[in-house]
């Protein structure tokens, strides 16, 4: 399994803090993961395609696409700008 | 001249018999010369907090007025302030927390062009700004002087904050290499935000401050920690240099810092129309949609009757349930998420729109006097 977390307004738009998958080809990758996070709905689509989103696997933040394996965790953070 | 007086060596005397500080660390504190850059939500506990231990000049950047929305959590500010500058109220504070600070006040909006040259007479910046062109200025600057940026954002009851020190470690545009469309991304006057989450985040700040300066600790660099307050959680995310970053990256391509407009850059300005003519058309066009895109609890305040509520996170999601044969005006709190939603709904093939000038506010001012302000 990997367990997918959510933060701030991604949370809020999408309604869920965390959802727990099962490894299989639609979550093999971060990319493919995103992506298929992205068809769940239409919240989920606009959460999930903003370009600039912090992804982080077992709370290293990734630079591009990484394959997941079982008992990763994978965090999205949006970003934020109140002061 | 760094010596520290009689009256100094008392007024720091919790920090002086600590090992981590000692003489010679309060020394380097007096030493210092910080940059703030807002003086709003985050940087009033920094500045608080840094004239407090006695860093030796502190630079505020500021141009706004005290607003009574800023009380709740700008607790640099007095209510007696609403309505002055607020690097004059600012000053006033911080000269009477500690006479042996030298205050600095810079009453301008940062730009490309002046950006360097403030950096230039300091040591370590801090943003406290609340923009992501403010931030990216910012961050392009201390990175191309290479010099720490004490970094924070706040959204509601979460808060985040890293040391971007290019030098070491990765920098703003590591994590986010562009800044996002302003429109996708509330301010605190349209998120919320609760008044603790600066508070505790500006605080770690200008802790972070005091540690660079101290050269004492692990500072936050090539760390991102990020708070959760309704949870009571803090998460800590390792991150790396970004090799392809194109400011800090080996083949780097920025070489100034890049200024970026704040709002529906390239858009069409939109056409604004009165509260008056609002009030009017409704009463004569059956056909007009009237689409209030602020958040639900705002629109249970106060809201203008007829009005539709498709807050603007939403929008983009909700396109049919606006019809782009009918008129449609937009309007929101003061006039903002309005523009931001005309510049959606353009994109989005909508040709007959106006956006209400001054959103509920000039309504409850001109239009309904009854009506709540907030």
């Amino acid at each position: 399994m990997l367990r997918v977390r959510f933060f701030a307004r991604i949370r809020e738009v999408v309604g869920e803090s965390q959802l727990e998958l099962p490894l299989s080809a639609e979550t093999a990758t971060l990319d493919a993961l995103q992506a298929s996070l992205g068809t769940r709905g239409e919240a989920w689509r606009g959460a999930l395609t903003e370009a600039n989103l912090v992804r982080a696997v077992n709370h290293q933040v990734v630079h591009g696409n990484t394959p997941l394996a079982e008992g990763d965790e994978v965090a999205f953070y949006p970003p934020v700008t109140g002061g | 001249m760094d010596d520290l007086s009689q009256e100094e060596l008392l007024r720091y005397s919790r920090h002086l018999v600590m090992p981590e500080v000692t003489l010679d660390g309060q020394r380097a504190l007096k030493r210092a010369r910080v940059l703030c850059v807002g003086t709003g939500g985050l940087g009033s506990p920094l500045a608080l907090y840094l004239a407090a231990a006695g860093i030796g000049r502190l630079g505020l950047v500021e141009f706004d007025t005290v607003d009574a929305s800023n009380i709740q959590r700008q607790v640099l500010y007095a209510t007696g302030d609403i309505g002055r500058p607020k690097l004059e109220a600012a000053r006033e504070r911080l000269a009477g927390l500690n006479p042996h600070v030298d205050i600095v006040p810079h009453a301008l909006r940062l730009s490309a062009d002046n950006v360097m040259a403030l950096l230039a007479d300091y040591d370590i910046v801090v943003d406290g700004s609340d923009n992501f062109p403010t931030r990216y200025l910012v961050n392009d600057a201390a990175a191309l002087a290479g010099k720490p940026l004490v970094h924070a954002s706040v959204f509601r009851f979460e808060g985040q904050l890293s040391v971007f020190d290019a030098r070491r470690g990765p920098c703003l545009r590591c994590l986010f290499p562009e800044p996002p469309p302003a429109a996708l991304v509330p301010s605190c006057a349209e998120g919320g935000v609760m008044g603790m989450l600066p508070g505790i985040i500006g605080s770690m700040q200008a802790l972070e401050v005091v540690k660079l300066v101290l050269g004492r600790g692990k500072p936050l660099i090539g760390r991102l920690l990020l708070f959760d307050g309704l949870g009571g959680e803090w998460r800590s995310l390792t991150v790396d240099k970004d090799p392809h970053c194109a400011l800090c990256g080996p083949g780097a391509s920025i070489d100034r810092p890049i200024a970026y407009t704040p709002d529906c850059a390239g858009a069409e300005a939109p056409a604004q129309v009165s509260a008056e003519e609002v009030a009017a058309r409704l009463a004569a066009d059956g056909s007009l949609q009237l689409v209030d895109v602020r958040e639900p609890q705002e629109y249970a305040i106060a809201h203008i009757p007829g009005s539709v509520l498709i807050p603007l996170g939403e929008l983009e999601g909700r396109l049919a349930e606006l019809d782009p044969a009918r008129p449609c005006i937009l309007t929101c709190h003061r006039g903002g998420r309005s523009l931001r939603a005309h510049a959606l709904l353009r994109l989005a093939g909508y040709r007959d729109l106006q956006v209400l000038a001054g959103g509920v506010e000039a309504w409850a001012r001109r239009v309904d006097p009854s009506m709540p302000r907030y």
